[in-house]
């Protein structure tokens, strides 16, 4: 037994975990070698340095450009990438015991709740939250999931800090919304059809047109409307303040959504989207960015016809693309994005391309991409180490850091 | 009723004006130049591959390798060839097992319930798969027979299964311990009292036999029991018992009363085992295992882990993979293989685990899981190493026979998905209940 536990130790990764990695290391300034560094933000450098300072990128470039200045502390990897971007979670809600007081990502007791907010949820100590950072996943798009009309508000965090507070980047990302039958009521609860359940979703945005024009006529004199949390968040949609992120593997439920989007005129992302290739056109001509299921998603039900190609299919015709770990209501209580992206890039998509939808591309859709998803001088100092080709079942992550502290070195 | 009489009459002229199925062509096979991995023996890096009446006829270097004058050549040259793959637990075909009437379901058979129309099964072709333990769900603390078949084309079950020696069905049994039996009675509602329930059935099932064999004549006999009947062939040892099981405390009662009443088991999930992998080896019992990408999920498997196959390994301790299809795709079966040497598995014996191992916790290691000159031609072309994310399975071969063609556009659309990819799938009853 000894001799198990002592090896179990020196392999790898061991079952235990760090509870708190960013106070074991504080470094302020360190040097990152790769043999090769994929920036995403321009070609691939060769024996390249990246260097951090306070949390920030100062520096990227060739070894025989970058000088490395004394007092750093330098660490090396094959490969090195940026921080990896799942574009879509419900890490930090939806608890890794999956037992009925760790799941805080769905409430059913009504169909619309945008009001709903993830930071009143997110717990940042939450196992998940540490077991996808050791793969390299330094920022969560994350919050209420798929199943309900609109289920709540999404955010970004980075995967550290003790607080949601010490996490957080952006507290209201996007509200979340389905079209399909997992939204349909409970028990033949409303809405009990598609066709119910979209006109429920226009009554709503029709009342908060109302909502916002009568506020608007207020002027300060206290005769508007009183405040309502359901509307006051349904106008920052149509505001276009936030984009609506809507959940449809139909083609049909695609289409309903992009109609919806032109009906009330408000940013559009699409979520899961598994029969998305049959609407390339459409997708493209409205100019809509798709967070595509995870690709090793289960084929069954709403998502029977998904194709591993879609990614490659969606991004040869220009459209966004970005790739997420989703949401399971069994196990894997997570997927990991990485695994993900490595099975788009074998199913179509070029390596960078594939790494492209879990950094750049997933910061862009997000609105996220002044700090993350890129390494260039000025932004967020997240990196991911790895000790070969990233996708490779064989190769690990070896370190990461977040906002320029290395927060793990255990291979994974 | 006329309708029912027309749609009779229509199978029964199908099965009538059918031909006589084909197992395997009378012309050699002969697959050259391929990276060849016989599992049982080392890599052949230029090598050849003979397959004539549904076996290996010949397995070699290419340099030292007759080939018959009268062999199909098929250019294997820079692909890779290996024995077909064995899932020691799988759902495709939605098998059900036994209802929610008993904990205990030994005269339930899967096979009277699958159905060989699922798209699964066309993707485990797919993915290299070419034999299955097609297994009821873990929900009860016996849900029933399994059924080993090959992942021949088919009509019928019948076509696929495989059959023991005195002309019975091949299947193990499924009993699962932990949280899924774990019910309202007459379910167990704690640990201890599922054990002392499966000490009770097959105690029940030893007095059956008892009274069989004392019975002086027929009118004395107990009534004929198939529960007991599926219970005694456990124990004489002509059925497997193919135990759910994730704890490491839930694995050591299997090991326990595997010991006490004798009979055979293969652990199934084993999400634990990297805590009792010396005790594990030390029972001779072997293990499936299957990873998903994060812990959790239920509470058996808060430590879930990579790590198990190099345990158990280390342990001296025979490993093996599974799908658990729908838990996870028959297309990703060789990701299990990498997942285990991500986490230290050797390379060797997670090939092996793929292979070999599974064949022998189905006790048809003589048959199949190595290319080895005599055994059933089940192998797969790669497009390249087995463990690598990028490589495709091109070919799945079972008993001499193609049955996955990644070049043509039918077989294709099963390998990467589309629109009617998944055709007569429905839904996985069994993962449902379940998570329940």
């Amino acid at each position: 037994m000894v001799m198990t536990l002592r090896w179990l130790t020196s392999v790898a990764f061991a079952i235990s975990f760090c509870v708190s990695a960013t106070a074991s290391v504080t470094h302020a300034q360190v040097a990152v070698q790769g043999e090769t560094i994929y920036t995403m933000a321009g070609p691939a450098i060769q024996n390249g340095v990246v260097l951090v300072r306070d949390g920030q990128i100062e520096q990227v470039g060739p070894a025989a450009e970058v000088e490395i200045p004394d007092g750093y502390r330098v660490v090396s990897a094959a490969v090195v990438t940026p921080g990896l971007v799942d574009a879509h979670s419900v890490v930090g809600l939806a608890g890794y015991l999956n037992q009925e007081d760790d799941q805080d990502m769905l409430d059913r007791a009504a169909p619309i709740q945008p009001e709903l907010r993830a930071l009143d949820a997110y717990d940042a100590s939450e196992r998940l939250v540490e077991w996808v950072r050791g793969f390299g996943v330094t920022t969560l798009h994350t919050g209420h999931g798929p199943g309900a009309l609109v289920s709540g508000q999404t955010m970004v965090v980075k995967t550290v800090g003790r607080t949601v507070d010490d996490a957080v980047v952006v507290p209201t990302a996007m509200v979340a919304a389905t079209l399909g039958p997992s939204a349909l009521g409970q028990n033949g609860d409303s809405p009990g059809s598609r066709g119910a359940m979209v006109a429920l979703l226009r009554a709503e945005l029709v009342k908060t047109q109302d909502y916002v024009e009568r506020q608007s006529r207020d002027g300060g004199t206290g005769a508007g409307p009183a405040r309502d949390l359901r509307l006051d968040t349904l106008g920052r949609v149509l505001a276009r303040e936030i984009p609506l992120l809507v959940t449809a593997h139909r083609a049909r439920d695609i289409m309903t959504a992009i109609r919806l989007a032109a009906e009330f005129e408000f940013d559009l992302v699409l979520d899961g989207a598994a029969e998305a290739y049959l609407l390339v056109d459409e997708i493209k001509a409205a100019g809509i960015p798709v967070i595509i299921h995870p690709t090793m998603y289960r084929a069954t039900g709403e998502t029977e016809n998904l194709s591993f190609e879609t990614a490659a299919t969606l991004h040869a015709a220009g459209i966004p693309v970005a790739l997420q770990s989703g949401y399971e209501a069994y196990v894997p209580r997570t997927r990991i994005v990485l695994f993900e992206a490595a099975v788009a890039a074998a199913h179509g998509l070029s390596f960078e391309d594939a790494l492209a939808t879990v950094t750049i591309s997933a910061a862009e859709i997000l609105g996220v991409d002044a700090r993350v998803g890129s390494l260039e001088p000025g932004k967020d100092a997240d990196l991911a180490l790895f000790d070969g080709d990233p996708f490779e079942y064989a190769s690990h992550c070896i370190g990461v850091l977040v906002n320029g502290v290395v927060v793990s070195e255990e291979a994974r | 009723m006329r309708i029912v009489r027309s749609l009779l009459a229509l199978v029964i002229g199908i099965a009538i004006t059918s031909p006589p199925r084909v197992l395997a062509q009378t012309v050699p096979q002969a697959f050259v130049g391929a990276h060849l991995i016989p599992i049982t023996g080392p890599d052949v890096a230029d090598g050849v591959l003979i397959v004539r009446d549904g076996r290996i006829s010949a397995v070699g270097p290419t340099s030292s390798t007759p080939i018959p004058d009268d062999a199909e050549r098929h250019d294997a040259t820079g692909l890779t060839i290996m024995p077909g793959l064995v899932d020691t637990h799988s759902h495709i075909g939605n098998p059900e097992g036994g209802d929610r009437s008993a904990a205990f379901h030994a005269s339930v058979r899967v096979l009277d319930s699958v159905n060989v129309r699922d798209a699964r099964f066309q993707k485990a072709q797919a993915g290299g798969i070419t034999t299955v333990n097609i297994m009821p769900g873990s929900g009860h603390l016996l849900s029933g027979q399994t059924v080993y078949a090959k992942l021949r084309d088919g009509k019928t079950l019948e076509e696929l299964m495989l059959y023991r020696e005195d002309g019975q069905v091949a299947g193990g049994m499924k009993m699962a311990n932990g949280t899924n039996p774990r019910r309202q009675p007459p379910f167990p509602g704690t640990r201890a009292k599922a054990a002392a329930l499966v000490r009770e059935q097959f105690l029940a099932a030893l007095d059956y036999r008892r009274r069989t064999l004392q019975a002086d004549d027929a009118s004395e006999q107990p009534a004929r029991d198939l529960q007991m009947e599926g219970l005694l062939e456990v124990l004489d040892g002509t059925r497997v018992v193919h135990h759910h099981t994730h704890r490491h405390d839930d694995i050591l009662t299997v090991l326990r009363l595997a010991d006490e009443f004798g009979f055979r088991t293969v652990l199934h999930h084993v999400s634990d085992a990297w805590a009792v992998a010396e005790e594990i080896a030390e029972a001779g019992v072997a293990s499936s295992l299957v990873f998903v990408d994060s812990p959790g999920g239920k509470l058996e498997a808060k430590d879930s882990t990579f790590l198990s196959g190099a345990a158990l390994e280390r342990a001296g301790a025979t490993v093996g993979f599974h799908t658990d299809d729908g838990i996870t795709d028959s297309r990703f079966f060789l990701r299990q293989a990498g997942l285990a040497v991500r986490a230290g598995m050797t390379r060797a014996g997670a090939l092996y685990g793929l292979t070999m191992a599974g064949a022998g916790m189905l006790e048809l290691e003589d048959r199949i899981g190595s290319l080895d000159v005599g055994k059933d031609a089940d192998f797969i072309v790669l497009s390249g190493d087995p463990l690598s994310v990028y490589t495709k399975v091109l070919e799945t071969w079972v008993d001499g026979s193609n049955v996955f063609d990644r070049s043509t556009p039918a077989d294709r659309l099963y390998a990467v998905g589309g629109y009617g990819a998944s055709h007569d799938q429905g839904v996985f009853q069994e993962l449902e209940w379940e998570a329940r």
